[in-house]
């Protein structure tokens, strides 16, 4: 059964441990991108993300790590300019400085706060075949007493660097999610995208 | 009743809807419907997952999610027939054989550990496959995130279980309450994830249409490839 609120809750529940765990993605590297090397640069990245998992730090200091990896190897300004939507076509330079740092830590904080499901858990890459213009590398994400589920990342280099942009939860994908959650703080901001960056700092 | 099967019939019959879109002409009575679904999980399983949590080990809860789980193997095997998926029809079968004697009326789940990996279906998918479309987005009450499609598919389900059929009185109770339990059981076991998408999101509605339909697209391996609304922030409009 597919279909009621409790089961979505069983899907639900990968998309905040796990983007997490992605997010530490994609280490800087200056070569092209091919998919050898797009498949070779996310097994690193998950030894890393497993390694910190498995370290026995402290939830502060997990997240610390998580938050550190993901300013350094996602391409956050791609990111917070996709969740932003049509509205960042209005905004100032200045205003997309502002909400790209403060959506920064408000994606480390929310997926931050969901990292405990990963411990004693593991990611392994399976596959990574190029899509278009970007490079998808596809994972299985094992977590303590869960059924395995699919995880892929998407990398590209057109940001100058190769980065990660998006991460898909059996098929549930991150700028989507964070597209409608924006979406919806910023109409209850009346479209002010100064008071969305407000709120942002707070959530 | 009639009418409401013949209105889900109706929308089942609209045609696939485009990869990624969401086709939600019934927005305003769907909200009003999760207003109700998130109500009854603020009052009743949210509070009761918490006490069931506290008071049950987790090794028997997690017998409680097997043993109801396949009581519904004979209902996958059936419709993995009407799918033509045979081999999955024979590994449905032999897991329901395997779970119901060495795993104890299906307390363990040991046909997994045997290496015969879950396999859960649906009508739902069923109708997936044989050409239906997905129809408009429906939150059920108490059911939660579905389409017309999948609605229909579950009032199907309750009469394609042979066990429907079979079981006595006595023992469908024994059946309904452990389905019961088992919700209260995953409410428990994913409460961190219910909540932030209920109680964390700007808009949980949106947040729960959106998990549903990508989640159940990926299921019915309707693939990212074919989605060009899979975002490439890149090539995006909105990027530039």
């Amino acid at each position: 059964m597919p279909s009621n609120l409790f089961n979505l809750t069983r899907r639900g529940f990968v998309v905040g441990g796990v983007a997490l765990a992605a997010l530490a993605a994609v280490p800087r590297m200056a070569f092209a991108l091919n998919v050898d090397q797009a498949r070779g640069l996310i097994d690193r990245a998950i030894g890393e993300v497993n390694d910190t998992i498995n370290s026995g730090q402290s939830e502060t200091a997990m997240f610390g790590s998580f938050e550190r990896i993901f300013q350094q190897y996602a391409d956050v300004a791609t990111i917070a300019r996709s969740a932003l939507g049509p509205a960042a076509r209005g905004a100032s330079d200045g205003q997309m400085r502002s909400f790209t740092q403060a959506f920064q830590g408000y994606i480390s904080r929310k997926y931050g706060r969901r990292f405990r499901e990963f411990i004693g858990g593991r990611i392994e890459v399976t596959d990574a075949r190029a899509i278009k213009s970007y490079f998808e590398v596809v994972s299985v994400a094992y977590l303590q007493g869960e059924s395995p589920f699919d995880l892929r990342w998407h990398v590209s280099d057109k940001s100058g660097q190769n980065l990660f942009f998006n991460i898909i939860i059996e098929g549930v994908n991150m700028l989507a999610s964070e597209r409608t959650e924006i979406g919806a703080l910023l109409d209850r901001e009346g479209g002010n995208i100064d008071a969305l960056i407000e709120t942002l700092k707070t959530i | 009743m009639a009418l409401v099967i013949a209105s889900l019939m109706a929308g089942c019959a609209a045609g696939p809807a485009a990869q990624g879109d969401i086709n939600d002409p019934n927005e305003g009575v769907n909200r009003a419907v999760h207003g109700f679904n998130k109500g009854v999980d603020t009052v009743f399983l949210r509070p009761a997952s918490r006490v069931y949590g506290a008071v049950v080990p987790a090794p028997l809860r997690t017998g409680v999610n097997n043993f109801a789980e396949n009581l519904e193997g004979p209902g996958d095997v059936v419709n993995n027939i009407l799918q033509g998926r045979i081999d999955e029809a024979g590994t449905n079968t032999l897991r329901f054989a395997v779970n119901t004697t060495m795993g104890i009326a299906g307390l363990f789940d040991a046909a997994t550990f045997l290496g015969l990996p879950e396999g859960d279906t649906d009508f739902g998918e069923t109708l997936h496959i044989w050409g239906a479309g997905e129809g408009a987005y429906v939150e059920l009450p108490l059911r939660g995130p579905s389409t017309t499609r999948d609605s229909v598919g579950q009032v199907v389900d309750l009469f394609l279980n042979p066990f429907s059929y079979v079981l006595k009185p006595a023992h469908a109770e024994v059946a309904s309450g452990a389905e019961a339990l088992s919700i209260i059981g995953d409410r428990y076991k994913f409460g961190e994830t219910a909540d932030s998408i209920l109680y964390d999101s700007a808009d949980s509605y949106a947040q729960a249409r959106l998990l549903y339909l990508q989640n159940r697209r990926f299921e019915l391996g309707q693939d990212a490839d074919s989605d060009d609304t899979f975002l490439d922030p890149y090539e995006d409009p909105y990027a530039e």
